[in-house]
C-alpha cells in the first residue's frame, strides 16, 4: 500500500480524499494555489505546497508542478479527484515516468473513452445500447419515412452539418417525417449549405442516469448501480439521487451488464461512469464514460456502503477488489444537493465574496437517517471567481425515497450561507416540488418548472401558520427577556397582551399566546370573533443570535434560519422567506395606518452589484444604450466585474465616478 | 360624587379628542399618527400617565381667546420602557399645528425639570409648525426656557428627539441640542429656515424634503443620527435604544440576560484581515460576531461611513463600539469622521457606558478640501474625547494604526486601560512605501533596492510586537478569542474609578 499520496485537487473533493485516506492510514500531500493558501485542504493534508498563481491554468493544471510536488514530498501516487488534470491522459503517463502512481484508470483506457467518436465504436462493439438511428445520408422522403419507421418513432431529423437547433425536426408519424425532411433539407441547405440530413431516434424527455463502475488491474470490473442526475441547469448537475425512482430491477441489472461490458472491452481498472440517457419508457442509450471519480459519488457510496475513493486507492495499488458483484446491496435511497454560490434571484449568477456565516447541518447518522456533508470550505473562507463555485454537497440517506427527501429538506433549513448569494432557495423549494417527490424527472425539470426564473414560493396555510407561530415564540421570548431588563421601577409589573398579530407585510394573523418561554408555549389563531381555530404547540431552545431556530411547531420537526430585520424577523424554510414582525393588536392597528410605500423602480437604475470600487463608466449623459452595451466596471476584490445594460434605454443621470467606492445597490446610472 | 367623576371622564375625553376629527383624519391621511397614539407606541401598554392634559393657552390676541383647546398642542406625561422610566412630550399637530404657545412650553419644561430630578431620560416627538405667532415674544420666551432645560439636562439624563412631521425655525433647537435625534422618512424635515425664506433670501429653489428631509440630515448634514421607514418603526425602535441606555449618569447601563457565551470562539475572525493589506473587509462583521447575539444597534449609518459607531452588549451589559471601517475610505479619520466619533465618544462617556475600539486607520485624510475644512480641529475633538473619557476603555488594532490616528484611537498614551492587538496589527508612524520614500529618498531611481527597503520595513515594522515590546500594546490577541478577551476586560474594569482635575468644564476644539 502507499505510504504517502498527493491530492492533485482543491476543494471539497481534496478533502473527501484525505479523510479516506487517513483513514487508511495513508499519509497526505495537499497541493494549492495562491488564491488558497488559507483553504481547507491545505489545512487538513498533513503537507501542504504551493504550486503557483491563482489560475488553474497556473497551478492546479500544471503538470510539471504537481510532478515536482510530489518529489518534494516523497508522495508514491497521486489521486486526481475530479476535473483538472483527472481526465487528461498525459498525466498518467508523466506520472508514470517519474514513477509514481495514478490513482485512476490506465491512459489507454482514458484515451478509449476521451474521444466521443471512439468511445461511441467501443461501446457499440461492446453491445452497448446507442441512440438508433442511421448515420448514412437519405435519398428522398420515401427512403426518410422507411429509415424512421425502423427506427421507431418519434424520430428527430437532423442536419449533418447542424448545430444550434437549425435544420432539426421531430417527427411522431409518416406524414410529419416527410414533411419535415423537406423542410430540414431546406433550412439546413439554408442554414450550412449542405442540406445533408439523417435521421435518429428522438427520446422524449429524457433523463439523465449513469452506472458506476469500478474495475482492478485483474481484469475485474462490477457495477455498483446507478445514479440519477436529470435535475440540471444548462447542463450543470443539480440534484442528484440514488437508486433512479426510473429503473426496475430488471433495466438496472441489464444497464448495470452493458457498463461493466464496456468498462471490460477498453481496459478499465478503476472507479469510472457510464452515462446514458434514458427515455421515460426506460429505453436506455450510452451517452459517454467519465474516466474518473463523479462528483456526486457519495450518493453511491451511501447506499452501497462502499468508499469509492478507498476502493480506487486499493486497486490503484494492485489489489484485487475484494467485492464481487453478488457482494453489492443497495439499502435505502440517497440524495445529494449541490450548494453552489450562485444567486437563484439573479438567474444563477455566480456570487463570490467571503462566507461570512457558514453553518452547515450537523453530520450524522441517527434512526437511520444519514446526512452528510462534504465540503472545502469554513466559515471565513473567501469563494473567489477562479474555481468552481460549488461550495458544498449535501448528501442525506434514509430508507425510502421520500423520507431521504424530508431528510434533505430539513437539512437545507438548517444550512446557514451569509456573505454571498447561493442556491440553497432554490434547492428547499424544489424539495417541496410536487413532481421531483414523485420522481417525474426529465433534464427539462428545472426549465419546465421554473419557466420564469426560480421565484420564492408564497407564504400560505399550513406552513403560513407554522411560520406564525414561530414568530410569535421568538416574539415572545424577546420580549419575556426585555420585561426583565433592570433599572425598572418598583411596583407594578409591564404588561403583556396575550392576544398579539403577526404581521407578513399587510397580511395578518390574529394569535393568543399563552406560557412561559422556559416551558413549550400554546399559539392559538383566532378566528374574527376571537374564537380558536387552531391550536400550535411550540417548543425550542432557540436564543437570540443563532441563525437557525430549530424546534418543535404542532409536533413537527422544524428548522428555519432567522434573521432580523426592524422590529421583526426575517424567516426561511421550505423555499419561503418572509418577514414577519408581530405586534399588539393597538400597534398592528397603529401599523395598517402606515402608508404603503412604493419601492422605487430599480429597471430604471444600473446598481452596483457588490461592493467595490467603480473604475470606469463607459456612457455619458444622455447617450442611448442597447442592452448587452458595458455601461461600467467595478473592482471588487481586484477582479473587474463588467456592467452591461440589461435593456436598451438612455442614460438620464450618472450617479456615481470613477474612484467611488461603491455598496451593493449603490445607484451608479439613471436611465430614462 | 357619580356627576364629578362623569365630569372628569367628559373633560378627559374631550382633551382626547385633540384637534378634532377632521385634524386626526387630516393628519393620519399624511401617513402619520397622533401625538397620543405615538405615545401608545413607545410606551409600555398602560403605562403612560399624562400631566397637563387641561391646560389651555391665555392668549387673548388676534381672537386666540376664542379658540382654546385643552392640552394647547402638546402632550407631556412619563410612563415606562420595559418598566424602566422615561419622560415624553409629544407635539401635537392636530392642535393649533403643535405650535408653541407660553403654557405649551410650560408643560414641556416641567417634565424636563421632574426627568432630571427623578434621573430618567426624556423623549420629545416633533411635529409641529414653529412658534405660535399670535403669542409673539411670550413664545420665543418658552423656546428659551425649554433650550436651557436641554442644556442643563445634556450629560444628566439621555435625551431623544424623534421627527414626525415639520420641525423648523425655533423648534429644530431644541432637538439639537439633545443626544440623538431619529426622523421618519418622507413625512418629517427640519430646518432653522423653511424653502419660501430660502427662496426669498438666497433664490435658490428646494422643496421642504431637499432641504431637511430624513435622507439630507442623515447623509450630508448628519444633524440626524437615524431615519425610519413610518411613525411605527421609528417608535418601536426608540424602544430598543432606550434598552441599550442608562436611565442618568449615575444609574449605570441596563443589563439584559442573555444566554450567548462570553467564551463563544468566531474561528472565521482569523480569516477577516485579507493577506494583502490593501484589501478592504466589513468591520461590521467583527462587531456583530463578538457581541451579544449579533445585535448591533448602529448610530449614524449613513453619514462618515469610514467609521463606525453604536451600541451592543457584551455579556447582556451595553457598550459603545467605535470602528474605523476599512470598507469606507480605507477606514482614514476625515473630519466628518472624527466628528461623528467624537459625539459619540463623549455621549458614552457621559453615561459611564465603556467603550471598545477597534482600529484599522491608515491615518487622517490628506487634501485642501480636508486642512482648509478644518481637519486639525476637528480631528482633535476625537482625540480629545478619548483622552478625556474616564469609562473603561478597550481597544483593539486589527490592522493599521499609522501615525497620528494611531495615537487618536484610544491609544494606551490617551488612557486606554486595556489595549489588544490582533498578530495582523501594524503600529507604525507611516505604511511601508511611505516610511521608505522618505527615509531613502536618494534610491527612489531603484525600484529594486526600494522593494528590498519596504520589505526590510515591513519586517520590522509591520506587526504589533514593536508595540508590544514597549507596552504600548497590553497583549496581541487570537481574532477568535476576541469576544472572549473583551468581555474578560470589562469584568475586570467594572470598578475602574478615574477622575479628571477638578475643573468648571473643558475646552473641547468646538
Amino acid at each position: 500500500m502507499f505510504k504517502k499520496i498527493l491530492i492533485a485537487n482543491r476543494g471539497e473533493i481534496a478533502c473527501r480524499i484525505i479523510k479516506t485516506a487517513r483513514r487508511m492510514g495513508i499519509a497526505t500531500v495537499a497541493v494549492y494555489s495562491e488564491a488558497d493558501r488559507d483553504a481547507l485542504h491545505a489545512e487538513m493534508a498533513d503537507e501542504a505546497i504551493g504550486i503557483g498563481p491563482a489560475p488553474a491554468t497556473d497551478s492546479y493544471l500544471r503538470i510539471d508542478k504537481i510532478l515536482e510536488a510530489c518529489k518534494r514530498s516523497g508522495a508514491d501516487a497521486v489521486h486526481p479527484g475530479y476535473g483538472f488534470l483527472s481526465e487528461r491522459e498525459a498525466f498518467p503517463v508523466a506520472l508514470q515516468k517519474g514513477g509514481i502512481v495514478f490513482i485512476g484508470p490506465n491512459p489507454k483506457a482514458i484515451a478509449a473513452m476521451g474521444d466521443k467518436i471512439e468511445s461511441k465504436k467501443a461501446a457499440a462493439k461492446a453491445k452497448v445500447t446507442t441512440v438508433p438511428g442511421h448515420l448514412g445520408e437519405i435519398g428522398d422522403a420515401k427512403e426518410a419515412i422507411r429509415i424512421a419507421a425502423e427506427v421507431g418513432y418519434p424520430v428527430m431529423i437532423k442536419a449533418s452539418a447542424g448545430g444550434g437547433g437549425k435544420g432539426m425536426r421531430i417527427a411522431y408519424n409518416a406524414k410529419e417525417t416527410e414533411e419535415g425532411y423537406g423542410s430540414a433539407r431546406s433550412e439546413a441547405k439554408a442554414s450550412f449549405g449542405d442540406d445533408r440530413v439523417f435521421i435518429e431516434k428522438f427520446i422524449e424527455n429524457p433523463r439523465h442516469i449513469e452506472i458506476q463502475v469500478l474495475g482492478d488491474k485483474h481484469g475485474n470490473v462490477i457495477h455498483l448501480g446507478e445514479r440519477e442526475c436529470s435535475i440540471q441547469r444548462r447542463n450543470q448537475k443539480v440534484l442528484e439521487e440514488a437508486p433512479s425512482p426510473l429503473l426496475d430491477a430488471k433495466t438496472r441489472a441489464s444497464m448495470g451488464e452493458q457498463s461493466v461490458a464496456l468498462a471490460k472491452a477498453v481496459g478499465y481498472d478503476s472507479a469510472g461512469t457510464v452515462e446514458f440517457v434514458a427515455g421515460q419508457d426506460k429505453s436506455f442509450y450510452f451517452l459517454e464514460m467519465n474516466t474518473r471519480l463523479q462528483v456526486e459519488h457519495p450518493i453511491t457510496e451511501l447506499i452501497t456502503g462502499i468508499d469509492l475513493v478507498e476502493q480506487m486507492i486499493r486497486v490503484a495499488a494492485g489489489e484485487k477488489l475484494a467485492i464481487r458483484q453478488a457482494d453489492v446491496k443497495f439499502k435505502g435511497w440517497a440524495v445529494e444537493s449541490r450548494v453552489y454560490a450562485e444567486d437563484p434571484y439573479r438567474n444563477f449568477l455566480p456570487s463570490i465574496g467571503r462566507l461570512v456565516r457558514y453553518r452547515p447541518p450537523r453530520e450524522s447518522s441517527i434512526d437511520g437517517v444519514t446526512v452528510r456533508n462534504d465540503t472545502g470550505v469554513t466559515e471565513g473562507t473567501e469563494v473567489s471567481m477562479f474555481y468552481d463555485p460549488m461550495i458544498a454537497k449535501l448528501c442525506t440517506h434514509a430508507s425510502t425515497r421520500l423520507s431521504a427527501i424530508d431528510a434533505m429538506a430539513r437539512a437545507l433549513d438548517s444550512f446557514t450561507i451569509d456573505g454571498i448569494a447561493h442556491n440553497i432557495p432554490f434547492l428547499t423549494t424544489v424539495m417541496q416540488n410536487p413532481r421531483w417527490r414523485e420522481g417525474k424527472l426529465s433534464t427539462g425539470f428545472i426549465k419546465e418548472e421554473y419557466p420564469d426564473g426560480f421565484k420564492p414560493r408564497p407564504v400560505i396555510g399550513k406552513e403560513r401558520e407554522m411560520l406564525a407561530a414561530v414568530a410569535t415564540s421568538i416574539d415572545h421570548l424577546l420580549n419575556t427577556r426585555r420585561r426583565q431588563i433592570t433599572q425598572q421601577m418598583a411596583g407594578s409589573k409591564v404588561r403583556f397582551a396575550q392576544n398579539r398579530v403577526v404581521d407578513f407585510g399587510r397580511d395578518e394573523e390574529r394569535v393568543h399566546v399563552e406560557g412561559d418561554i422556559t416551558q413549550p408555549i400554546t399559539v392559538s389563531f383566532l378566528t374574527e370573533d376571537s374564537s380558536v381555530r387552531r391550536r400550535l404547540a411550540v417548543e425550542s431552545t432557540w436564543w437570540p443570535g443563532e441563525p437557525v431556530w430549530t424546534g418543535l411547531v404542532g409536533g413537527e420537526e422544524v428548522s428555519l434560519q432567522v434573521r432580523p430585520v426592524a422590529n421583526g424577523v426575517r424567516l426561511s424554510f421550505r423555499g419561503l422567506s418572509t418577514d414577519v414582525r408581530v405586534y399588539t393588536e393597538r400597534e398592528a392597528e397603529l401599523a395598517r395606518m402606515m402608508p404603503v410605500k412604493s419601492r422605487p423602480d430599480t429597471s430604471k437604475f444600473l446598481l452596483c452589484p457588490m461592493p467595490g470600487l467603480l473604475k470606469t463608466v463607459h456612457v455619458l449623459l444622455g447617450q442611448e444604450v442597447k442592452a448587452g452595451d458595458v455601461l461600467a466596471v467595478i473592482e471588487a476584490m481586484k477582479m473587474e466585474n463588467i456592467l452591461k445594460a440589461e435593456r436598451d434605454g438612455t442614460v438620464k443621470a450618472l450617479h456615481a465616478k470613477p474612484g467611488d467606492s461603491l455598496a451593493v445597490d449603490a445607484v451608479i446610472i439613471e436611465f430614462t | 360624587m357619580k356627576d364629578i367623576i362623569e365630569e372628569l371622564e367628559r373633560r378627559r375625553s374631550v382633551a382626547r379628542a385633540g384637534g378634532g376629527e377632521k385634524r386626526v383624519a387630516a393628519q393620519h391621511g399624511k401617513g402619520k399618527l397622533t401625538a397620543r397614539e405615538r405615545i401608545e407606541l413607545l410606551m409600555d401598554d398602560g403605562s403612560f400617565e399624562e400631566f397637563d392634559m387641561f391646560v389651555e393657552h391665555r392668549s387673548t390676541d388676534f381672537g386666540m381667546e376664542k379658540t382654546k383647546i385643552p392640552g394647547d398642542g402638546v402632550v407631556t406625561g412619563w410612563g415606562t420602557i420595559n418598566g424602566r422610566v422615561v419622560y415624553v412630550f409629544a407635539k401635537d399637530f392636530t392642535v393649533f399645528g403643535g405650535s408653541l404657545s407660553e403654557t405649551h412650553a410650560k408643560k414641556i419644561t416641567k417634565i424636563q425639570d421632574m426627568a432630571v430630578m427623578n434621573r430618567a431620560p426624556v423623549i420629545g416627538l416633533f411635529d409641529a409648525g414653529g412658534a405660535r405667532i399670535q403669542e409673539g415674544v411670550a413664545a420665543l420666551g418658552g423656546y428659551g426656557e425649554v433650550f436651557l432645560r436641554n442644556v442643563l439636562a445634556s450629560g444628566v439624563i439621555p435625551q431623544i428627539s424623534v421627527i414626525m412631521g415639520p420641525c423648523a425655525g425655533g423648534d429644530v433647537y431644541s432637538p439639537a441640542m439633545t443626544d440623538f435625534i431619529f426622523m421618519v422618512r418622507d413625512t418629517s424635515y427640519m430646518f432653522v429656515t423653511g424653502p419660501d425664506v430660502v427662496k426669498t433670501v438666497t433664490n435658490e429653489t428646494v422643496t421642504a424634503e431637499e432641504l431637511g428631509g430624513a435622507i439630507v440630515h442623515t447623509t450630508k448634514s448628519s444633524v440626524a443620527d437615524k431615519s425610519f421607514e413610518n411613525d411605527v418603526e421609528a417608535l418601536l425602535q426608540t424602544r430598543r435604544l432606550m434598552d441599550f441606555l442608562p436611565s442618568s449618569n449615575l444609574s449605570g447601563v441596563p443589563e439584559l440576560e442573555t444566554k450567548d457565551p462570553a467564551t463563544r470562539i468566531e474561528a472565521s475572525l482569523d480569516t477577516l484581515v485579507p493577506d494583502n493589506p490593501n484589501k478592504p473587509y466589513d468591520i461590521k462583521e467583527l462587531i456583530t460576531k463578538v457581541a451579544d447575539e449579533g445585535d448591533f444597534f448602529e448610530i449614524q449609518e449613513a453619514f462618515a461611513r469610514n467609521i463606525v459607531t453604536g451600541f451592543g452588549r457584551l455579556e447582556g451589559r451595553t457598550v459603545g463600539f467605535v470602528a474605523n471601517q476599512p470598507l469606507v475610505l480605507a477606514g482614514v479619520l476625515d473630519s466628518d469622521a472624527s466628528r461623528k466619533a467624537a459625539r459619540f465618544v463623549r455621549f458614552c462617556d457621559c453615561f459611564s457606558i465603556p467603550l471598545v475600539t477597534f482600529v484599522d486607520v491608515p491615518g487622517f485624510l490628506p487634501g485642501t478640501a480636508q486642512e482648509y475644512g478644518g481637519l486639525i480641529k476637528h480631528g482633535a475633538k476625537l482625540l480629545f474625547a478619548y483622552a478625556e473619557a474616564t469609562v473603561p476603555k478597550v481597544t483593539l488594532i486589527t490592522r493599521k494604526a499609522y501615525g497620528g490616528a494611531y495615537d487618536v484611537m484610544s491609544s494606551k498614551h490617551i488612557r486606554g486601560d486595556v489595549n489588544y492587538a490582533w498578530p495582523s496589527a501594524e503600529i507604525a508612524v507611516m505604511g511601508a512605501k511611505g516610511a521608505v520614500e522618505i527615509l531613502y529618498r536618494d534610491e527612489l531611481g531603484d525600484p529594486e533596492k526600494i522593494a528590498a527597503r519596504i520589505a526590510e520595513y515591513k519586517a520590522r515594522f509591520a506587526n504589533p510586537f514593536i508595540a508590544a515590546e514597549r507596552g504600548y500594546i497590553d497583549e496581541v490577541i487570537q481574532p477568535r478569542d476576541t469576544r472572549m478577551r473583551l468581555a474578560r476586560a470589562l469584568n475586570m474594569l467594572r470598578g475602574k474609578t478615574v477622575e479628571n482635575p477638578w475643573k468648571k468644564h473643558d475646552n473641547i476644539p468646538l
